[in-house]
């Protein structure tokens, strides 16, 4: 049988939770031999070259371009597990969630103490290639079709482990109080 | 304004259980409770504001903000909807030049909308500085808004006549009509004052529980607890003192048959208090109104004074030596949870009509810690002419397990909408055959407002009862011309959403997320799992504190089960999944920001 | 000394003094009945019905029932613990909590209940509602968006007149905790401590305090809420 192929990425998140995949340690090691990685900022590689079996979503959706991967990787991806806080309930990016984005827009490019005597031409960036912010940031199951959640952040590298060696050997996953937390 | 409130505040004694009736008696006179009233409120019963506060901001007609001179509240509720009130609510909005929610700039107008307020007979209805005004047309509307703009007193803008019976009472004087169209034992007009309580003197109380028991009766609120065993427990309470509560809260949609006993048969209530009172060991009776009913408040106080004048009322009733016994009115404020017992409780003692843990129950532990009991308007009229014709005499209505009668309050697609008194043990079918309903055009009724169920066709033969189909006594009904999932469950998902308390978890937040599936399916995006998620979400509510949270799920449940086929014509049938989410809504704002296409 | 009465959780017999809230008589058994809105000395409220049983069938709060001779208690069986599990993950989506930010994170109630519930994600969808920080009282910031409404400091606060010092305010999904600005502001320190204590959540925080124990040392890193009461309960490893 060939290795489960396994894809990666980073919507609005902080690269936390990949830094955390990193953080397995010399089991990294045995990862190679368990998965193929296609996709992913681990291996540069920037377009899906085939279906793959798992994608790991770190990151919630804050503009169309996080939509646009979120939805490719969904229709690329046999499971979808969102990783982290971020692509669990939006995190931190979510933080602007109660603040209309006009507001925060205006404050960022317009009004802002650090931007108000230096855009002079009092401009919003608007350049077509730009993605589009959306109204809020949004948990990546608001979007598509997420199959598991592993929580924290970023979630510990013995949940992750445990998760996709779960999923690809199809033993129970069991989970020690300690590996899940929310923080 | 601080006189003003100094002297409501020394009118109750500066007692802060009296606190709804200081608040009523601000509200009414400004239009609103300003912060320093409510700062010298809370100086003189010896709160904090933020207490005060908390009971001010509970109640849908208290307002911390000033409201219009003339404040109209426009129901809002499914029967309101059926019967034209978009033209009239959009006539209000004409003609005042506001929009719902505001006040016109000079103060003169403000405009509410508000939960159904007991004229479903008589609908488009709206509360105007508290009376009620019925039948509204959008030509109406300007009338009222021209009148209103000549500076004229609300009860000088009828120019329709009067409506019926005691509502033409010099003290009511309200255009509300009765619509009485079926009267069994217990609206019998020619009750007689004091034949009951001339009767019950010459028994011991625990005779006159046993008669009641004998009866067989039980709430006519819905619960259906017996009624003589209450009695019986509140007796055998242990207690200083004794108190009899007359809910008359009536708030579920759809029900108006006890503000037809409150304008014609309030005597016939007060004796009914008055027989609970002697049975029970309790002096002090009360008799909590919905504030909607506030138009009845003088006629009611002015019959209490004439009781007491002929000792019906006060010590020593009718020269039974020991026997005192006189009644109250409280007035709530606009809260639907409040017709939970234990919520008109706290109400009573001017808190935040939140439903209290049980146990204890009221009857050991209600008003003040007191053993209490809480009868509904129509139980405490039944056991007067139990008392009168005995409890085998009332047993030869209805069923075994339902005895007496019943008033239904109906209202919907029918040609005479009104209260009927009907013996138990009818079907659906029966009543619709007697309400005038085209038994072939009806395809939904509503039984017991949104707390009960919305059965269709194939439960029209069902029984009218405890052992099947339960009712406070609203039917609504409903016929083939209406989108039942939006006109209907919409509609009281929103009523309970805006009508919990807050206080406990899952009733405050679960029925939000119910009403956004529901909308999700309406939108045309749901798919099967919404409707399986709504089932099952449904059932946590079962976990809620009161009747109100475990029942917030019902509009929902109950479709659902009936007429699953109308959700299941909304889904998509090519999806087994969709999240709801829109790209172009949500780009759409920071389009506009940025002035760009959504070139998404 | 009081009346003792005989009750069984889970087909485990119990014993506790008669009138003994359920939530303290399990305690006293060993027998762990999660909560959120009680707290030990503060009078029972049920607001958030995390402790929900079944009392001879019927589902009742443990924190404001009393116990009574042969009552069947279901405490731990899968209906129930799914039942909680789905009203620990309301009061998610309700506010917006978001956990990395917060000072109580590892002190909190709710987190930890989660934690204990193995809640990866709750299953509805958010709702992040516009919520207030009121940050004008000199000693406490309230952060209306993490409160779960609980009442414990309503309920638990009082000054040395018994005037309520936070109270509900509004009905409804718009409830929300007001501080009274005159009481609030002659707020002792140890009163605003004992507010911040009493919060299971994060919603009541003392000014420049919070983050003060490292992550991996807070109370809820290393074992589950609750396991204090279990540990003293062999019958249930």
């Amino acid at each position: 049988m060939s290795k489960p192929i396994v894809a990666t990425t980073s919507l609005a998140g902080c690269f936390g939770c990949h830094m955390s995949v990193l953080d397995i340690d010399e089991r990294i090691l045995d990862l190679i031999h368990l998965v193929e990685f296609d996709k992913s900022p681990i291996n540069d590689i920037k377009h899906f070259t085939r279906k793959c079996d798992i994608g790991l979503i770190e990151g919630g959706c804050c503009n169309s371009e996080n939509v646009h991967v979120l939805k490719d990787f969904r229709e690329n991806c046999k499971i979808l597990i969102s990783v982290g806080e971020c692509a669990i309930m939006g995190g931190l990016p979510a933080m602007r969630n109660g603040i209309p984005i006009r507001e925060c827009l205006e404050e960022a490019y317009l009004n802002g103490p650090s931007v108000k005597e230096s855009n002079q031409i009092k401009i919003i960036p608007n350049d077509p290639e730009l993605p589009i912010m959306l109204d809020k940031v949004y948990p990546c199951h608001e979007v598509v079709k997420i199959d598991y959640h592993l929580p924290g952040c970023p979630p510990r590298a013995d949940l992750i482990w445990d998760a996709l060696v779960a999923l690809i050997t199809g033993d129970e996953l069991k989970l020690p109080y300690e590996v899940i937390k929310y923080d | 304004m601080k006189s003003f409130t100094q002297k409501a505040i020394d009118k109750y004694g500066g007692n802060k259980t009296r606190l709804m009736d200081i608040l009523i008696a601000i509200q009414s006179e400004f239009g609103h409770i300003s912060r320093e009233s409510v700062s010298q409120i809370a100086t003189e019963l010896h709160m904090s504001e933020v207490d005060v506060e908390q009971t001010i901001s509970f109640y849908h007609f208290f307002t911390l903000e000033k409201t219009g001179k003339y404040s109209i509240y426009l129901n809002n509720s499914v029967v309101a909807n059926m019967m034209g009130r978009e033209e009239v609510a959009k006539a209000f909005e004409q003609e005042a030049g506001i929009k719902f929610g505001h006040i016109t700039p000079d103060g003169l107008i403000g405009l509410y909308e508000t939960s159904c307020i007991g004229m479903n007979d008589q609908e488009p209805a709206a509360i105007i500085n508290n009376q009620v005004f019925t039948k509204l047309t959008p030509f109406r509307v300007k009338e009222i808004v021209r009148d209103i703009k000549d500076g004229k007193d609300v009860n000088d803008m009828f120019s329709a006549s009067y409506g019926d019976g005691a509502n033409r009472n010099v003290l009511v004087r309200s255009v509300v009509t009765n619509n009485i169209r079926k009267i069994g034992p217990i609206l019998d007009p020619e009750y007689k004052v004091g034949e009951a309580i001339k009767k019950i003197i010459k028994l011991k109380p625990e005779e006159v529980i046993h008669e009641i028991k004998n009866s067989n009766i039980r709430g006519r609120g819905g619960a259906g607890f017996p009624t003589g065993l209450k009695w019986e427990f509140c007796r055998n309470a242990q207690g200083d003192k004794r108190y009899i509560f007359c809910n008359a809260d009536e708030g579920e949609p759809g029900t108006f048959k006890d503000r037809v006993i409150l304008t014609e048969l309030p005597r016939l209530l007060f004796e009914g208090m008055v027989v609970a009172g002697y049975a029970v060991g309790a002096e002090e009776g009360i008799l909590y109104i919905r504030y909607e009913y506030k138009y009845l408040e003088e006629y009611l106080e002015n019959i209490l004074q004439a009781a007491r004048d002929k000792n019906y009322l006060g010590n020593d009733i009718l020269g039974k030596k020991g026997f005192n016994f006189d009644i109250r009115v409280q007035f709530g404020a606009g809260a639907y949870v409040c017709g939970e017992e234990s919520a008109l409780i706290e109400s009573a003692e001017g808190k935040r009509g939140e439903p209290r843990d049980r146990p204890p129950f009221p009857v050991e532990k209600g008003y003040l810690n007191q053993p209490t009991v809480v009868n509904n308007v129509e139980t405490l009229c039944a056991v007067v002419k139990v008392i009168l014709h005995g409890g085998e005499w009332y047993r030869s209505f209805g069923t075994s397990e339902s005895t007496g009668t019943k008033l239904l309050s109906v209202s919907g697609d029918c040609k005479y909408a009104g209260v009927y008194e009907v013996a138990w043990g009818f079907s659906v079918n029966d009543i619709l055959d007697m309400v005038g309903a085209n038994p072939k055009k009806i395809i939904a009724v509503q039984v017991g407002g949104p707390s009960g169920s919305l059965i269709a066709q194939n439960e029209f033969s069902r029984i009218l009862g405890y052992e099947d189909l339960a009712t406070g006594g609203s039917l609504i009904i409903f016929d083939n011309t209406h989108d039942l999932l939006t006109e209907v469950v919409l509609n009281f998902t929103e009523f309970f959403i805006d009508e919990s308390c807050g206080s406990c978890s899952t009733c405050r937040i679960l029925p939000t997320i119910l009403k956004n599936k529901l909308e999700k399916i309406l939108n045309a995006r749901g798919v099967m799992k919404d409707i399986d998620d709504m089932e099952e979400w449904g059932q946590i509510l079962k976990a809620s504190r009161c009747g109100l949270g475990q029942t917030a799920a019902n509009p929902i449940l109950t479709s659902i089960k009936n007429f699953r086929h109308l959700y299941e014509e909304k889904i998509q049938k090519s999806k087994d999944y969709d999240t709801g989410f829109d790209l172009s809504k949500a780009v759409f704002e920071a389009c506009e920001v940025t002035h760009r296409l959504p070139n998404i | 000394m009081n009346q003792i009465v005989r009750f069984t959780i889970d087909g485990s017999e119990c014993m506790a003094e008669k009138g003994q809230y359920l939530v303290d008589a399990a305690k006293e058994n060993g027998i762990y009945i999660p909560t959120l809105c009680n707290y030990t000395g503060i009078k029972p409220k049920g607001s958030c019905r995390v402790c929900t049983v079944k009392v001879n069938g019927r589902l009742m709060t443990a924190c404001t029932t009393p116990v009574s001779e042969n009552m069947d208690v279901q405490n731990h069986i899968p209906e129930i613990d799914e039942l909680r599990k789905k009203i620990i993950e309301l009061f998610f989506v309700e506010g917006n909590h978001f956990c990395p930010a917060c000072e109580k994170g590892g002190n909190c109630e709710l987190q930890a209940l989660a934690y204990r519930y193995k809640i990866m994600a709750p299953r509805y969808p958010f709702a992040f509602p516009q919520r207030e920080i009121d940050a004008t009282n000199p000693k406490l910031i309230k952060d209306q968006n993490r409160c779960i409404l609980c009442k414990r400091c309503i309920r638990g606060i009082q000054d040395e007149k018994g005037r309520t010092i936070f109270a509900y305010r509004k009905r409804s999904s718009r409830v929300e905790i007001g501080i009274d600005h005159k009481l609030g502001k002659e707020l002792s320190d140890e009163t605003a401590m004992k507010a911040m204590d009493i919060c299971p959540v994060g919603a009541l925080l003392v000014r420049e305090k919070g983050f003060d124990i490292p992550i991996g040392e807070r109370k809820y890193d290393k074992a589950p809420i609750g396991s204090d009461i279990e540990e003293h309960n062999v019958s249930s490893k």
